[in-house]
């Protein structure tokens, strides 16, 4: 796939900026418009990588006994899967694209603070994408221990085929990924905090920015955790220090040379990074949902300032429960009940934000777009998984599920889906601003339809593979006796699998077709208040000929005596409009107009 | 230009698309309904099991209302608000009542669930009866070794130095208690309605000892000793499973668990020892 040759941009070359040679346009480019696009289709590329190993799982647990994947392979296909999608796509893409692409068109900006290393993060990005694809080449295939690669199955090469030489390059990978994504959030935060437009205030911030701000913020704080057990993990496997193996590991009848280490402390850092991934996963799309809902509702998003705390609480709150992965690990029960509370806490901000949802819609006029469609699909899936998740937060019922499918299915709810609908909300939503053109609205609703009902038919039935007491990671379920009755359920779900998989294909046409066919794009065809569709579509380089200055929060829709249904946040605030709570004429740095009260 | 027409009707849009979430309502609930007969938890074999299920009950009702509840209302949302011509949304954005109602009635239905959390897993983690048959699980890639202890009690030390064909666990030939004890593969057996303590323990990878039945799983982690208990309370022959990755032969580390009567397992352990 091409990666580098993004279409349909004809007018980039703009007055301000004199015209650029091929390499630094397309290749090496300091924009953070053409940065946000190479992540993007790079990032596609790789949910294609990991939808198709889905698919090869699927086929082969869809007639087990066939045997079309040996057991090695098996585990490879599941490992890179769950490592590609989390890593190399949803983490990647949401900040990589929407961080890159949105933020300074968001607030107003003509680039990132620091163009350069926005650059250099791309390009440590490739290196990472290019080792782990290596991986699937060298002898002995991938790593094959599951995305989470416990110790010491991880650490000791001899300890299973999929340990070889491809649990190092997966190391190698994801510690390079975790140096490309920290350059970005470190522009991410300087960004969204020196470089806002006059007048635009934090309580004015869309929450989509809101939403990369605290991705950023919890990338900063858990990743390096992980680099660091990575780099332990790597001087275990080739170095021959022993963090995480304990004295006397026997593999094959020959005890290892390893002593002194310690098995859980490998769960413990991973886990402390992984909770916190879970969210970095979803508070960008929450916050892209909130600004599309609000947008095809005509209505101002319902608790701005709840929708805001809340998204804080959740990122600090997610820091305190990496525990609940961890209740049958052999860690001390006190600290089981400890992390049932804390997660069970973390449920509730996670409940207001679904409930102001819900309400922004309520007595909306709603238009329905794909990227609506998208945006409301997004709040049932994550509805869905978020109350899988009460069942999985306690500890004792977390007892028969945990490493059950029920857990898969859980997270393929919340994450997988719900936040993968969100990437595909904000891509209808934006993709008028990125190429200027319009994507197919006919394609967009078959593909929304086809991929909604396979989500729900692919995961749903998780949870009664899971309530049956069925392992994941199994390569044929039927060695157990007990689970001989489960095959029809996983024919249902590899059937439904293979349908949400071909409706893609839809969706990769489309963009496309779109991108270089599409009828061209207004700057505003949404009629919506934030910053960027203030803009050309698609902005030229430096965004703006002149700085945008905002007078008003992002969500004036639907303000009586107006004479649009919406505002957007440069139109000055006019005294016809002031009466209304004070809200839409208050002027500069007034977002704290917003800050609670009835109305 | 294209633009996203303002005047559209999109009433028409709004019921398909809140049948199409009804539709998920009914297939959701519908399914958990099957679910119930056909693929529900595994049959219950331990007193400590109906701790656990109750309070699963609990939660299933809880989510269930949630579900029901925000779909219910999400795709009268969709049905009811379809944008009409130029006619405009309702202008509101915060109302401190309703974000109180929906911070505290979930607030306080997790944190209840958490409370019941709490008191269940202390039930399930005090010591041991001091009449519990004690036991000693060991997973080794891709077998689980049980040991008994014989009338005296007492486990033999191990070390894994004098590990071999004949010694899988590396019992310590100079240890006494080595005679009476008895390593049988894959076969666990306990006593209906006594308590049995499990020493769950590995020597290679990390392993999770799983009795779908019993509600009980418990990781294997090389270098610790982890002890769990519960009470068998139905006679018959389970599966023990491993739920956690432990290298390619995983799916195949499976054992057998049978609750029997006192006398019928004197019997097999007896017969296990003149092997
Ligand atoms: C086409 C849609 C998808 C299908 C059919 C699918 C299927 C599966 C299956 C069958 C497994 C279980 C493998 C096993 O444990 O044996 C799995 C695991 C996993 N999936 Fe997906 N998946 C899909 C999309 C995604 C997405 C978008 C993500 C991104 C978060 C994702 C993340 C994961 C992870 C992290 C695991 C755990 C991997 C492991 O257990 O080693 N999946 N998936
Ligand atoms: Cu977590
Ligand atoms: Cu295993």
């Amino acid at each position: 796939m091409a990666t580098a040759t993004a279409p349909a941009t004809p007018h980039e070359a703009h007055a301000a900026h004199p015209p650029e040679s091929f390499i630094r346009h397309y290749i090496f480019s300091l924009d953070h418009k053409m940065i946000g696009k190479q992540y993007y289709f790079v990032t596609l590329f790789m949910a294609l990588v990991g939808g198709g190993l889905a698919m090869l799982v699927r086929a082969h647990l869809a007639a087990p006994e066939r045997g079309l994947l040996d057991p090695g392979t098996y585990l490879a296909a599941a490992t890179m899967h769950g490592t590609v999608m989390i890593f190399f796509f949803l983490t990647t893409i949401l900040t990589g694209f929407f961080g890159n692409f949105l933020i300074p068109l968001m607030i107003g900006a003509g680039d990132m603070a620091f163009p350069f290393l926005n650059m250099l993060s791309f390009w440590t990005f490739v290196p990472s994408v290019l080792i782990l694809l290596a991986s699937f080449f060298v002898p002995g295939g991938p790593a094959g221990n599951g995305w989470t690669s416990y110790a010491p199955l991880s650490a000791l090469p001899q300890a299973s085929p999929g340990s070889g030489l491809g649990q190092t390059l997966w190391l190698v990978a994801i510690l390079i990924l975790m140096t490309s994504s920290l350059f970005g959030g470190l522009n991410f935060l300087t960004t969204i905090i020196n470089m806002r437009a006059r007048g635009l205030s934090m309580g004015r911030l869309p929450l989509t920015i809101w939403g990369i701000f605290f991705t950023a913020i919890l990338a900063l704080l858990s990743f390096p955790v992980l680099m660091a057990a990575l780099v332990m993990l790597l001087l275990d496997r080739t170095a021959g220090t022993s963090f995480f193996v304990p004295a006397g590991v026997l593999i094959g009848g020959n005890v290892v040379p390893h002593s002194g280490g310690e098995a859980l402390l490998w769960q413990h850092l991973f886990w402390f990074f992984g909770h916190p991934e879970v969210y970095i996963l979803i508070l960008g799309p929450m916050g892209i949902v909130s600004d599309i809902i609000s947008t095809f509702s005509r209505k101002p998003i319902f608790g701005y300032t709840a929708m805001v705390l809340s998204m804080a609480a959740i990122g600090f709150l997610s820091f305190l429960v990496w525990g609940h992965h961890m209740f049958v690990s052999g860690m001390n029960p006190i600290l089981g009940a400890t992390f049932t509370i804390s997660t069970m806490i973390i449920a509730i901000p996670s409940a207001i934000k679904t409930f102001n949802w819900l309400t922004t819609l309520w007595q909306g006029r709603i238009q329905f777009s794909t990227a609506l469609l998208y945006a409301v699909a997004f709040v049932s899936l994550f509805v869905t998984g978020g109350l899988s998740g009460i069942f999985l937060a306690a500890s004792p019922v977390d007892l028969y599920f945990h490493d059950t499918y029920f857990v898969v299915a859980h997270f393929h709810f919340v994450m997988a889906s719900a936040a993968l609908f969100a990437i595909f909300a904000g891509t209808y939503y934006w993709f008028p601003k990125i190429f200027g053109r319009m994507m197919n609205e006919t394609l967009g609703k078959i593909h929304f339809v086809l991929t909604f009902i396979g989500i729900y038919g692919t995961f749903f039935p998780m949870h009664f593979l899971g309530t049956h007491g069925m392992s994941r990671r199994l390569y044929t379920p039927s060695t157990y006796p007990f689970l001989a009755s489960v095959q029809p359920l996983d024919v249902f779900i590899s059937a439904s699998a293979f349908m949400l998989g071909a409706a893609q294909l839809i969706f990769v046409y489309n963009f496309f077709n779109s991108a270089l066919r599409g009828p061209k794009a207004e700057p505003n065809p949404w009629h919506a208040n934030t910053l960027e569709w203030t803009a050309e579509s698609p902005p030229p380089h430096g965004n703006w000929p002149e700085p945008p200055v905002v007078y008003r929060w992002p969500y004036d829709y639907g303000v009586p005596g107006a004479a649009d249904d919406y505002l957007p946040q440069t139109v000055p605030g006019s005294p016809a409009l002031a009466g209304h709570a004070g809200r839409a004429g208050d002027g500069h740095g007034a977002g704290d107009g917003h800050a609670g009260g009835g109305s | 230009m294209a633009s996203w027409s303002e005047a559209q009707d999109h009433r028409r849009a709004g019921v398909w698309t809140g049948i199409l979430v009804l539709a998920i309502l009914v297939a959701g609930v519908g399914s958990f309904v099957i679910a119930k007969y056909k693929w529900w938890l595994q049959p219950l074999a331990s007193v400590q099991g109906r701790v656990i299920d109750q309070y699963f009950n609990w939660i299933l009702l809880v989510t269930a209302i949630a579900f029901i509840a925000t779909h219910l209302f999400l795709a009268a949302a969709l049905m009811r608000y379809g944008a009409r011509g130029g006619e405009r949304a309702s202008y509101w954005h915060e109302h401190l009542g309703a974000e109180l109602t929906w911070t505290i009635v979930p607030g306080v239905a997790f944190i209840a669930l958490g409370i019941l959390g709490v008191f269940t897993w202390s039930k399930l983690y005090s010591a041991p009866p001091p009449n519990a048959q004690v036991v000693e699980v060991t997973g080794r890639q891709f077998f689980w070794y049980v040991r008994y202890p014989g009338a005296d009690g007492r486990f033999a030390r191990t070390d894994p130095k004098f590990v071999s064909q004949s010694n899988p666990l590396g019992l310590d030939p100079g240890d006494p208690a080595v005679k009476t004890n008895l390593v049988v593969l894959n076969e666990l057996h306990m006593v209906n309605n006594r308590p049995i303590e499990v020493r769950v323990r590995s020597v290679d990878v990390i392993h999770s000892f799983f009795l779908p039945n019993f509600r009980v799983k418990q990781d294997a982690v090389p270098g610790r000793t982890i002890p769990i208990w519960f009470t068998p309370d139905k006679e018959g022959t389970y599966q023990i499973a491993c739920a956690q990755l432990c290298g390619t032969g995983h799916y195949t580390m499976r054992g057998n668990v049978t609750v029997e009567s006192q006398a019928a397992f004197d019997q097999w352990l007896q017969q296990q020892a003149a092997h």
